[in-house]
């Protein structure tokens, strides 16, 4: 399950990446594999969203998400 | 000033570091550029404990040293470029206690560069009340350099790293944290040898950035480039096992240093306002309150000290006519040097009241929600929801604007919103707009609250919005790229403003404003004073003979005649001459060559019609009688027809033409600057004056 199939509210923990270049960034923003994660609201026009990960809230479009392997 | 040492100021974005590096300088600050590159470089100095002087930098906040955006590049030059005069003797690495593992990310990387290092560990009280502890000296240890608890809003701390500063040490003494070598073995050992660096992570850092990096020379990076190849060195790849064993070590650190209560997590107050502010149906609707607050706000608070600053100039003016004897010197000064700064003043309070809010949107938070309500819209019209804020910013000056579309990592939706920024009504034409519609549109309220001249200056901010919109949906279709882009950021918690920080952004923009703006408005003043006084060949004699014929002395009174003798010398005049030159052109928009002539010298910055109109009037105005340069305009009639000049066709012909044209010669500069081509700037430049010709042409004849 990737995370832009995750509902809102649910945690989850984050597996692994399958964009080298975006996981580089995110995990420099702190989303590491083994973190739980949490989708916390999603923008008015449905796209992108906020996820809440390891003590910080990130914004990241539906795509980029979808690059997200959760366990 | 003299200094002792220099320190450089880095940490990740949030976590306090201006707040910091403001309360370790007080005032004592400047802002400039990094030589070479237009990232706002911030200075200052601060005296230390024992007595010496420390000067302090500020580097652009980011997450590692491997830059994501144009501003976070400057860190890394900055820190490992050995002959930058700008290279730190000290790294201050901030960090968040409330949230230290991936804060320790960037520290790890700074500390293998072998630069001496001591931790600023900040947000101290936040932690303590959310009963994170930390084992400060445990932490310091395992680290290996010194670590001061601070809380930089409430100053607490600031004297314990002042004095760490003091007695840091010259050689850097952290501890190793993971082991650089492994990553790519044999790439490290043969750059280090062949460019003869002792420090592998400066060598790893090289492998990563050598194309972009302007200190090692081309020869040099293409031998890198060759050795990449040769041990097939892969950056991405290696740039995650790095991340990854950081995060161990940093986990390894932590462990028995840093407890977090493992309570039931309550929903931050942050949370609980996000869930107005962004929500589905009242985000957008308070962001478009929020706009239409600042701009009544504007025009509303703004009303009194205006006043006040018009009437001291005409006062000013007034006296100096007095004592000063006439002559075209008092002309000069008076009327064309201090008519054309008060054209100027009078703006003050706009712009700090504008800058104020901006300052508070950002400050709060609030600007990044509202790039996250945005991204979804501004993708579909060719931009990217950070262009929000350049595009917000452009109220303010596109200039600063411009600059801080580094931040927008794809190329294409960069350049987009490069191009369209000029198009959003910067601080310069709200003097503009404000003296045509208190021209034109009357000063009363409508339904209840709105006050139309007000609503009239709202009018023409939404449809600036507007046109960069449009003008970016055909540009997304014109200009060719890729369209991939990421979008991840931070959401930070919400927070109050710092309020000497909303003063001193006020001062320091009203500041900029005044004395860039002044010099340009004093040039243009002195040569249009001159070019409206002085006429070609024997004109102004002639005119002069010609009045002097009794026919003119019987039918005329004496200051009727006065003033025709000066119309006539104006209007033949250089500057009547240049104006009635490009009359034609300018015609079919409704103007006159007395407007033509400002619309030239506002080529060079918009806020100078203001200053253009009150000397062309004063040349003709009447000395005795000062007027503010709203009332001559008010009174100045066509004398062919006899009807006003400033009709509200006219006027909005006029605002349309200023909302569309390039009429800003330091935005040029900086487009040139930031995309390094003159392709760019001109193609701006050119479909910016088609576009206000077409629109003002439109415009005047709907109204006429």
């Amino acid at each position: 399950m990737t995370l832009s199939e995750l509902k809102k509210g649910v945690v989850g923990i984050v597996k692994e990446f399958t964009d080298l270049e975006m996981s580089v960034k995110l995990m420099e923003m702190g989303c590491l594999p083994g973190e739980e994660i949490t989708i916390a609201r999603i923008a008015p026009l449905g796209d992108p969203i906020a996820v809440n990960v390891s003590g910080y809230q990130l914004s990241l479009r539906k795509f980029e998400a979808s690059t997200i392997i959760l366990q | 000033m003299k200094t002792d040492l220099r320190v450089a100021l880095v940490g990740n974005p949030n976590t306090g570091k201006s707040t910091l590096f403001n309360t370790l300088t007080g005032l004592n600050q400047k802002i400039g550029n990094f030589p070479g590159v237009t990232v706002d470089k911030k200075t200052g100095y601060c005296t230390l404990t024992d007595g010496r002087t420390a000067e302090i930098v500020d580097l652009p906040g980011t997450y590692s040293l491997y830059p994501k955006s144009k501003d976070e590049s400057i860190v890394f030059s900055i820190l490992a470029d050995k002959a930058n005069p700008l290279k730190p003797d000290l790294v201050v690495v901030i960090l968040d206690a409330t949230n230290l593992k991936r804060n320790l990310l960037l520290y790890t990387q700074v500390a293998d560069l072998k630069i001496p290092v001591i931790v600023a560990l900040n947000m101290m009280d936040l932690a303590k009340k959310s009963g994170i502890t930390i084992d400060i000296d445990l932490f310091s240890k395992k680290l290996g350099v010194p670590v001061i608890p601070v809380a930089a809003r409430k100053g607490e701390g600031i004297d314990k790293l002042k004095e760490a500063i003091s007695f840091s040490n010259k050689i850097a003494l952290q501890e190793e944290s993971i082991d650089v070598e492994a990553i790519a073995p044999q790439l490290i050992a043969q750059i280090s040898s062949e460019l003869q660096l002792d420090n592998p992570y400066y060598a790893l850092q090289l492998a990563h950035q050598h194309e972009d990096i302007k200190f090692i020379s081309p020869e040099q990076s293409d031998r890198i480039e060759a050795l990449e190849k040769e041990f097939s060195f892969h950056s991405q790849k290696a740039q995650a096992t790095e991340t990854i064993a950081r995060y161990n070590f940093i986990n390894e650190v932590l462990y028995d240093t840093v407890k977090v209560p493992e309570t039931a997590k309550e929903e931050s107050i942050s949370n609980k306002i996000d869930k107005v502010l962004t929500h589905r149906f009242f985000g957008l609707i308070i962001f478009v309150g929020v706009l239409l607050f600042m701009f009544q706000s504007i025009f509303a608070w703004s009303a009194y000290p205006m006043e006040l600053i018009a009437d001291g100039f005409v006062w000013v003016q007034n006296s100096l006519h007095h004592i000063l004897p006439a002559g075209p010197l008092t002309g000069l000064v008076v009327d064309g040097v201090i008519g054309g700064l008060s054209g100027v003043m009078v703006f003050i309070p706009q712009i700090a009241i504008l800058f104020a809010f901006i300052s508070i949107l950002e400050d709060t938070g609030y600007m990044a929600r509202v790039t996250f309500m945005m991204d979804k819209l501004m993708r579909k019209v060719g931009l990217n929801g950070k262009s929000v804020v350049p595009l917000i910013g452009g109220f303010a000056c596109a200039v600063p604007s411009i600059m801080s579309t580094r931040t927008i990592e794809n190329w294409k939706d960069r350049m987009i919103t490069i191009m369209v920024t000029p198009l959003v009504t910067c601080s310069a034409r709200l003097p503009i707009y404000i003296l045509l519609i208190s021209l034109v549109v009357p000063n009363r309220n409508v339904w209840w609250i709105f006050n139309l001249q007000g609503l009239a200056l709202t009018g023409m901010y939404v449809f600036s919005l507007i046109s960069a919109v449009v003008v970016a949906f055909v540009l997304k279709h014109v200009i060719k790229g890729s369209e991939r882009g990421y979008f991840i950021m931070e959401l930070p918690v919400y927070r109050m403003p710092r309020w000497n920080n909303v003063a001193f952004s006020m001062y320091e923009r009203a500041k900029t404003f005044v004395v860039q703006a002044g010099k340009v408005i004093i040039a243009i003043s002195v040569i249009l004073w001159v070019l409206a006084s002085y006429g070609p060949g024997d004109r102004f004699e002639k005119i002069d003979q010609k009045y002097k014929q009794p026919q003119y002395a019987r039918s005329l009174k004496p200051d009727e005649l006065e003033r025709a003798i000066k119309s006539e010398k104006l209007e033949n005049s250089y500057a009547g001459v240049l104006g009635h030159t490009i009359e034609p052109v300018i015609r079919p928009l409704g103007f006159d060559w007395k407007i033509g002539i400002a619309l030239i010298t506002s080529f060079a910055a918009r806020e100078v019609f203001v200053g253009t109109m009150a000397a062309i009037y004063s040349v003709e105005g009447n000395a005795e009688k000062m007027e503010s340069v709203q009332q001559k305009m008010k009174t100045a009639k066509n004398p062919e027809t006899g009807q006003p000049v400033f009709t509200l066709a006219v006027a909005f012909s006029l605002m349309m033409f200023y909302a569309f044209a390039m009429q800003c010669a330091s935005t040029v500069a900086v487009v040139y600057r930031e995309t390094k081509n003159w392709k760019w700037p001109a193609f701006q430049f050119a479909y910016m004056t088609v576009l206000a010709y077409a629109a003002s042409f439109v415009m005047y004849n709907l109204l006429k």
